[in-house]
């Protein structure tokens, strides 16, 4: 009798926390829909726009499933999307787009992988590595382009990373569903993915299990990285350029579609997609409350609130 | 073929200059139960993590089934047939039982790991250990009778044949230890040979084939149970004679007046019912009870911890408003709870600050913590509970479980409370600490302070209490006077039968 209350009340939260983001994400969708069904929110072109918008934010926030799932935090993924759009557009000035794909992607490789290593070899908190980490890529970025933009001129690059579409449906569009569908998979259902989720359930439970614990704490963040750079090349795509500002601040949006996903910022537990509703969700919101008229400082309030009320419902047991 | 399972030889071990293992042997014959027990810190724990590869001999040789081997991880054990069923346990608590079971091991289909392989391999374990577990439960929901058997298949999923047991039952329930008893039976009937370590003697002799006794990071004696007697363990683990351990010295309570704590028709979560009592200043009330009877929520309601949903608590005669745990320290209430590692430790911080945290406030003088005080409070603490520490600087972590445990006592000690109520307070705990903490329960009682001790074990209950309370299903089924009961299987009888 006991054990059945106990399964009753274990599928409920569960249900609860993953269907959250659903629910919250179908309610706000209706919400805006018909408030504003003159204002043109369920155009197609519109509905395309938010897509656009959030990809970024959603390819990040699949690799910042992982990394708080595993019981770390990556403060760094805004600045490193900045410094990559940076080096990518210079490479491509210089050598063209495929060693310019290649520099981007190494940029992230490398300071994904000194996060990783400062983290797991020196035992520091990673927010802190990541929080200085941080200051230094966006400082570099700054540096190295003289705070100016570098345009990319390279069609081809351009098309594929963020501005075309094939067809209807705009590459960025296809870079977050490959991203996610690929995210989803690991976790779910590949032992990398299991252990990143056993490092952040019990890391001392999990070690004497036989999971190399610092392995997957370095994994997470240099993968965080890598997939930070290559937002920071979508960004570059889409703007057709590089930028030091490019992802300023995203880091806080990308945290907060992960929790809003469902992912617990305990660690062990985390849903990929749930985290791409989550920035589905807060996209939908920026862009019914620009639709709506609203002030960018109302705007921010009421994203404020919003992500803290989803935040809290999210996290309640 | 008889060669043994496991022979440890000449096995020393030091942490930062302080040596914990001085030389020790150890054998372990197939398909035997064997019992190894000593006093807390005696090096129990730390030896058979030396078995397991969590730490590495300074010295010494270990063969297993005859082959000399060098044991590196715990990978490296479990490639050799060893599973440690851990004091601390090593499961994840976000992952399901049968993830938990298959963890680094999962069987996949395609390149992808096949969840629903692992979860029926799991039924099957489980079927073979006749028990019943639900492989897709998620294990931070289940109770730790059931973590403990997901440790044991996940051991056998790896085709272990030695299991280690560091002291299994000290989370466990009367009905929870009694099933584990019979697995373990059935286990040996299987070939596979169990370590085991506990420091409860009933069970040694129960369930045992040999006995292997540590003393201060030394070798003992190794003996068959058969040829021991309770007195002679006991002696080699104290290392002098202790008598009347466990004996009832019979106390004057007045029970008139004002009772120090009433509790009327109290029901709390479904799990208390209706429980009425009292307990007067210097008396101790035992509360027995079989699992899930309510006596800890009975405990967690009165402390403020569970919401009370009808009846109340008086404290001194007057109504006392309790809701938060708060508001039951300030009543001069303190509970010890029963999971003390989580609930009541701060793992990281020194024995020192772990023992003067509730007090922190009266130690503060313009504002400031007075230090040296703290340090004589604390210093006080270690000696007067016997706790086995290398300073009052040292993280608790460093300290071994059952040390752990008196550095918890000491800290709701330290808060001076009227009321005292300690869920099971000797769990995990060696005989000589056992009897000292039953000589603290006494005093303490002497100088007029009301003490609610909730034990499993009826030898504890009967040494200290003065009145029985048994709980069943959340009501109190009975209450008897200590004098009432003359031996240890009455009081048995009466829990069952409640
Ligand atoms: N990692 C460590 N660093 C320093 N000292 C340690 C460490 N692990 C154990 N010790 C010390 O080694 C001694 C033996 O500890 P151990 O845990 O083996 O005792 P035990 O026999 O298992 O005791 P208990 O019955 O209380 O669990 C203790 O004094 C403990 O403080
Ligand atoms: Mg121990």
């Amino acid at each position: 009798m006991q054990s059945r209350a106990l399964e009753r009340s274990r599928n409920l939260r569960i249900d609860w926390r993953q269907y959250l983001v659903y629910v919250g994400f179908i309610a706000l969708f209706l919400f805006f829909a018909i408030t504003l069904r003159d204002s043109g929110f369920t155009t197609t072109n519109n509905l395309l726009n938010i897509a656009r918008q959030t990809a970024i934010i959603a390819t990040m926030a699949v690799a910042m499933t992982f990394v708080i799932a595993a019981g770390q935090i990556d403060l760094s993924v805004g600045a490193i999307a900045g410094l990559a759009s940076v080096t990518t557009a210079l490479t491509i000035a210089r050598f063209g787009p495929v060693a310019g794909v290649a520099a981007g992607l190494l940029t992230g490789l490398l300071v994904g992988a000194v996060n990783g290593l400062l983290v797991t070899r020196l035992l520091m908190p990673s927010f802190l590595v990541t929080l200085g980490m941080m200051g230094v890529a966006r400082g570099s970025a700054m540096w190295i382009t003289d705070t100016a933009p570098v345009p990319i001129l390279n069609e081809r690059y351009n098309a594929i990373f963020g501005s075309g579409s094939i067809g209807p449906v705009p590459s960025l569009l296809i870079w977050i569903i490959v991203v996610t569908a690929i995210g989803a998979v690991v976790l779910r259902k590949t032992t990398y993915g299991r252990q990143v989720l056993a490092t952040g359930g019990n890391e001392r439970a999990a070690r004497f299990t036989g999971v190399d614990t610092r392995r997957i704490g370095f994994l997470v963040l240099t993968v965080s990285g890598v997939v930070a750079a290559l937002a920071g090349m979508l960004y570059a795509g889409r703007l057709q350029s590089g930028r030091f500002q490019w992802g300023e601040g995203d880091e806080l949006s990308v945290i907060a579609a992960v929790v809003l996903g469902g992912t617990s910022l305990f660690g062990g537990s985390g849903s990929v997609v749930g985290s791409v509703l989550g920035a589905l969700l807060i996209g939908v919101v920026n862009n019914g409350l620009i639709l709506m008229g609203l002030e960018s400082s109302q705007q921010i309030i009421i994203r404020g609130g919003i992500i803290i009320v989803a935040v809290a419902l999210a996290s309640r047991k | 073929m008889s060669e043994l399972a496991v022979q440890m030889s000449g096995i020393s071990k030091s942490f930062s200059g302080t040596r914990v293992l001085h030389a020790v042997d150890f054998e372990l014959r197939p398909g035997e139960v064997h019992a190894l027990v000593g006093g807390n810190g005696a090096g129990k724990s730390t030896l058979m993590k030396i078995l397991q590869g969590v730490y590495t001999a300074d010295e010494g040789r270990i063969a297993v089934n005859g082959q000399p081997v060098e044991i590196r991880s715990p990978h490296d054990a479990g490639a050799l047939g060893i599973g440690m069923i851990f004091q601390e346990f090593s499961l994840i608590p976000t992952l399901t039982v049968a993830q938990n079971i298959f963890l680094t091991r999962e069987p996949r289909s395609g390149g992808l790991i096949d969840d629903r392989a692992s979860e029926q391999r799991t039924r099957e374990l489980f079927e073979e250990m006749d028990e019943r577990v639900d492989p897709r439960a998620m294990v931070g929901d289940l109770s730790t009778g059931y973590w403990q058997l997901t440790e044991i298949a996940k051991a056998l999923a790896q085709e272990a044949r030695i299991l280690i047991m560091d002291e299994p039952t000290s989370t466990l329930t009367a009905t929870e230890t009694q099933s584990l008893f019979a697995l373990m039976q059935k286990l040996k009937a299987r070939g596979i040979s169990i370590i085991y370590i506990s420091h409860r003697m009933e069970e040694i002799f129960q369930t045992t084939d040999r006995v292997t006794v540590l003393r201060d990071g030394r070798w003992i004696s190794t003996e068959p149970t058969s040829q021991l007697t309770m007195e002679r363990v006991i002696d080699d683990i104290v290392g002098k004679t202790m008598e009347g351990a466990f004996a009832w010295q019979e106390r004057q309570v007045e029970r008139t007046g004002t009772p120090l704590l009433e509790v009327r028709g109290l029901s709390a979560g479904g799990r208390v019912r209706d429980v009425s009592f009292s307990l007067y200043p210097g008396e101790i009330l035992g509360i027995a009870g079989l699992m899930g009877s309510g006596r800890t929520e009975l405990a967690r309601a009165i402390f403020g911890i569970d919401r009370i949903d009808a009846g109340e608590v008086l404290i001194r005669g007057e109504r006392a408003p309790i809701r938060v745990p708060d508001d039951a320290i300030a009543a001069g209430v303190a509970l010890i709870p029963e999971d003390r590692r989580s609930q009541g430790l701060v793992l990281d911080h020194t024995v020192k600050d772990n023992l003067l945290l509730p007090m922190l406030p009266r130690l503060q003088q313009f504002g400031l913590v007075d230090d040296a005080r703290g340090a004589r409070i604390a210093k006080g603490f270690v000696e007067s509970l016997q706790i086995k520490t290398r300073s009052v600087e040292t993280p608790v972590r460093l300290l071994s479980g059952g040390n752990q445990q008196k550095v918890v006592i000491g800290k709701w000690l330290a808060t001076e409370p009227d009321i005292l109520i300690m869920d099971e307070p000797t769990a995990g705990v060696d005989i000589g600490a056992k009897t000292e903490i039953l000589g603290v329960i006494r005093r303490l009682a002497d100088a007029g302070k009301g003490i609610i001790v909730i034990s499993s074990e009826p030898a504890e209950l009967l040494a200290v209490s003065d009145r029985i309370v048994i709980l069943h299903d959340g009501s109190v089924q009975r209450e008897l006077d200590r004098r009432e009961i003359v031996t240890e299987e009455e009081l048995h009888h009466a829990v069952q039968s409640a």
